[in-house]
């Protein structure tokens, strides 16, 4: 120990350990979130420069109201159009994530995660961003897949490792990677889609392309380090790269403030570096949408990177292996302030005369429908467990663009093994 | 051409071939490298093709990963090999599994350059041979030049692959061949064959050895830097010795190394890294399965101890021609 009696009149140091507002069992008040009505951000000029983002990096852009009215500044003034489809597209997330959590919960799959609660955040992203922009999504936005059309089966032949599954069966479900749609491949370790995103930003700037890069990370996993490279390097070079933050205050049982929420907003990391920041009210689809745009043009004209950070709840455990009432209130989801980005879009286009509730139950009815669809087409490629569905050989498949000798005689060995074992599915 | 030069021409005869060719790292640019071995390229090609970079590994990795996704062939430099730790997630994560988890979809054509290795009183931090930590990753390549003309010929292949490949130079011999011998005059690469390095462009292929001195008593497997130090350690024992340069640790040249201790029913491994996991075992191993029946001796590991790089003790810690020597009237005498 020091020596304590030359600081005899100073309290012992205390080591604050951060603590969730509610644990299991408690009550819930979000009041102290604090909710800004739809004008009080300001929409600045896409050219602006980043020192003065202070106000919007600790603000929040809003541009639905709870009561179902859009206004202020960001109002995107999108047509009747865009906004259904915009909802028809959260619908579809959720119904799909609906199934296949029904899927992995029947033993089809070994994993899933839902995106409950956040649709809005990779829906009214990708609604602004060009069809070509290359997105470098973490685990939760297959929003963005569903709003590009990527066919639902082929979703879910990834999550059953299927024989129709495009990766061969190598990859954990939902680990997509669709070229084709501008979405790159997931990984499991968090946030190192950052800085290559960042790095695919700089080749199309370097090659003088138009296209930008957009990137997703949760609020959790911006403690690491490939964050605050990617921020530096975006900045530095002035990528053209939009950087998300889903702040849904959950990463598996750890509240934000273990990422540092008690004292900042995530938006105002950019400060430090230089970057514009926005702080957005995720579960607002139009503000999200919104903000996109703005950050894409702010891209696409060479004025740099933008850092949102879309202010959302966590409706839903972390994963199918993730049982939330374990750390959090059971209240949480249904309490928070920002609603339901589904339930907020619905409202609106209702009360702006463009939508009706049996519209509404029709849709969901369609969509169930279509996702039903999806699935059985998807399951005659058979689901997971029901023998192996990838010939035994391809296991050696893509390690390098040619097989090297050691993996020759490896492949060589696990097959004759195979063989030799009499498993059902060395017969095939 | 030395080493550095050997390595600056590589990088020049190809970006001159391809736009898509980008060069990156701390001080690369301007600068043109604290080796010189970036040296002129960016007046060259312009600073979107040659730039420098913050300080942060994992941002150089990982940036470059997302530049080949794009469609660009970076070859990015860590500084020195002892400072890639952490970089270590985007070369095993992302790097090397890219094309796995993707079926092919995306792929990482990087060629990560870093100097590495010691004998240069570099202490803890400038000195280590980290190759071993990389070999045990699958879907990344790694080679060792140990001359100018392979290291050019080399550099340009790894280019031209379509994996990530980690090139580690043995900065040691940047500018002359080392042969243990601290205390004697050095020597530079004019006078060395292997300093002949045409000027424009050439291939060595990766992943095959190559015999630099053929022998019949015993087998000698060593790279970079080791490659000289056993040459001179051979000829200073007045053994018949077969030294093998491997070049390509992988994919390994497994073929010229079993026809070689086949030959010979003997073989002795060389290199700077640590002993215990280092890629030697792996080496060891190897013979042994396919050469059992063939050894008249155990197989020799004359390796870096298993401590950090020390500074003052540089000398009692590097494998130099002493400790071959032993070794070799060792294995010998079995």
């Amino acid at each position: 120990m020091s020596d304590a009696s030359r600081r005899s009149n100073l309290p012992p140091l205390a080591l604050h350990v951060p603590e969730p507002k509610f644990r299991p069992g408690d009550a819930v008040d979000f009041a102290e979130v604090s909710v800004p009505p739809v004008d009080a951000a300001r929409r600045p000029d896409t050219a602006d420069a980043a020192a003065g983002f202070h106000d919007l990096a600790f603000g929040l852009v809003r541009v639905l109201d709870l009561d179902g009215t859009a206004g202020g500044q960001w109002d995107p003034r999108i047509s009747p159009d865009l906004k259904r489809q915009m909802l028809r597209n959260m619908a579809l997330t959720r119904a799909f994530d609906e199934r296949m959590f029904r899927a992995q919960r029947q033993g089809k799959t070994s994993f899933y995660m839902k995106s409950l609660g956040e649709e809005a955040v990779s829906v009214g992203a990708a609604a602004a961003l060009a069809s070509d922009d290359m997105c470098f999504p973490s685990y939760r936005q297959q929003g963005i897949l569903i709003s590009r059309g990527c066919p639902l089966t082929d979703m879910m032949n990834q999550i059953y490792s299927n024989r129709g599954d495009k990766l061969q069966g190598k990859q954990l479900p939902i680990m997509y990677s669709e070229k084709g749609f501008g979405f790159f491949s997931i990984s499991g370790n968090l946030t190192t889609q950052y800085p290559q995103a960042v790095g695919w930003a700089m080749a199309s700037a370097a090659k003088g392309d138009t296209r930008i890069a957009a990137t997703w990370c949760g609020e959790g996993s911006t403690a690491e380090g490939d964050f605050h490279s990617a921020c530096t390097f975006a900045s530095v070079y002035r990528a053209p790269v939009i950087f998300n933050v889903v702040n849904n205050q959950w990463a598996i049982s750890s509240f934000s403030g273990f990422a540092g929420a008690e004292s900042t907003t995530f938006a105002a990391r950019a400060i430090g570096y230089g970057i514009a920041g926005l702080r957005v009210d995720g579960n607002d689809v139009l503000a999200v949408y919104a903000a996109t745009l703005w950050a894409a043009e702010r891209a696409r004209t060479n004025a740099g990177p933008t850092l949102i950070e879309h202010f959302t709840y966590r409706a839903e455990g972390h994963s199918t292996s993730d049982d939330p009432s374990q750390y959090r209130s059971a209240g949480e989801p249904t309490a928070w302030p920002l609603g339901d980005p589904i339930v907020r879009l619905r409202d609106h286009l209702i009360a702006t005369g463009e939508w009706d509730m049996d519209r509404h139950a029709e849709m969901d009815r369609e969509l169930a429908e279509q996702v039903k669809a999806a699935q059985k087409e998807a399951e005659k490629n058979g689901i997971l467990g029901h023998g192996l569905h990838q010939p035994l050989d391809s296991l050696f498949d893509g390690v390098f663009e040619e097989m090297p000798w050691h993996l020759r005689e490896q492949q060589a060995q696990m097959v004759a093994e195979e063989e030799a074992s009499g498993r059902p599915w060395a017969r095939k | 051409m030395n080493m550095i030069q050997a390595i600056n021409s590589a990088m020049d005869v190809l970006m001159d071939r391809d736009p898509d060719i980008v060069v990156m790292g701390e001080d690369v640019g301007y600068f043109g490298g604290v080796f010189r071995a970036t040296a002129g390229l960016q007046a060259k090609y312009g600073k979107t093709r040659v730039f420098d970079t913050p300080i942060t590994e994992i941002g150089i990795i990982g940036v470059s990963i997302g530049m080949g996704a794009y469609g660009l062939r970076p070859v990015p430099e860590i500084q020195f090999a002892d400072y890639i730790y952490p970089a270590l997630d985007q070369l095993v994560s992302e790097a090397a599994r890219l094309r796995y988890r993707s079926a092919g979809e995306f792929t990482a054509p990087i060629t990560v350059r870093s100097p590495y290795g010691g004998g240069i009183f570099g202490g803890q931090t400038h000195s280590q041979s980290p190759e071993g930590i990389f070999t045990h990753v699958s879907g990344i390549k790694t080679v060792i030049p140990s001359t100018p003309y392979d290291a050019k010929g080399l550099l340009i292949a790894a280019i031209e692959d379509n994996d990530p490949v980690l090139f580690l130079e043995p900065k040691r011999i940047y500018n002359g061949p080392f042969n243990g011998h601290w205390d004697r005059p050095a020597s530079n690469w004019s006078a060395h064959p292997a300093g002949e390095v045409p000027t424009g462009y050439y291939r060595v292929e990766l992943g095959k050895a190559k015999i630099v001195r053929p022998g019949n008593d015993l087998t000698i497997l060593a790279y970079g830097t080791m490659v000289h130090v056993v040459l001179a350690s051979v000829e200073e024992a007045g053994v018949d010795a077969e030294v093998i340069d491997l070049r390509t640790l992988v994919p390994l040249d497994i073929e010229t190394i079993e026809a070689s201790v086949k030959k010979t029913g003997r073989c002795m491994i060389v290199h700077e890294a640590t002993r215990t996991g280092g890629f030697g075992a792996e080496l060891s191993a190897l013979v042994q399965e396919r050469c059992f029946h063939h050894l008249e001796a155990p197989i020799e590991r004359v390796t870096g101890f298993d401590t950090p790089y020390p500074h003052s003790l540089e000398w009692a810690y590097f494998p130099g021609p002493v400790r071959i020597g032993q070794a070799l009237a060792k294995i010998m005498k079995d």
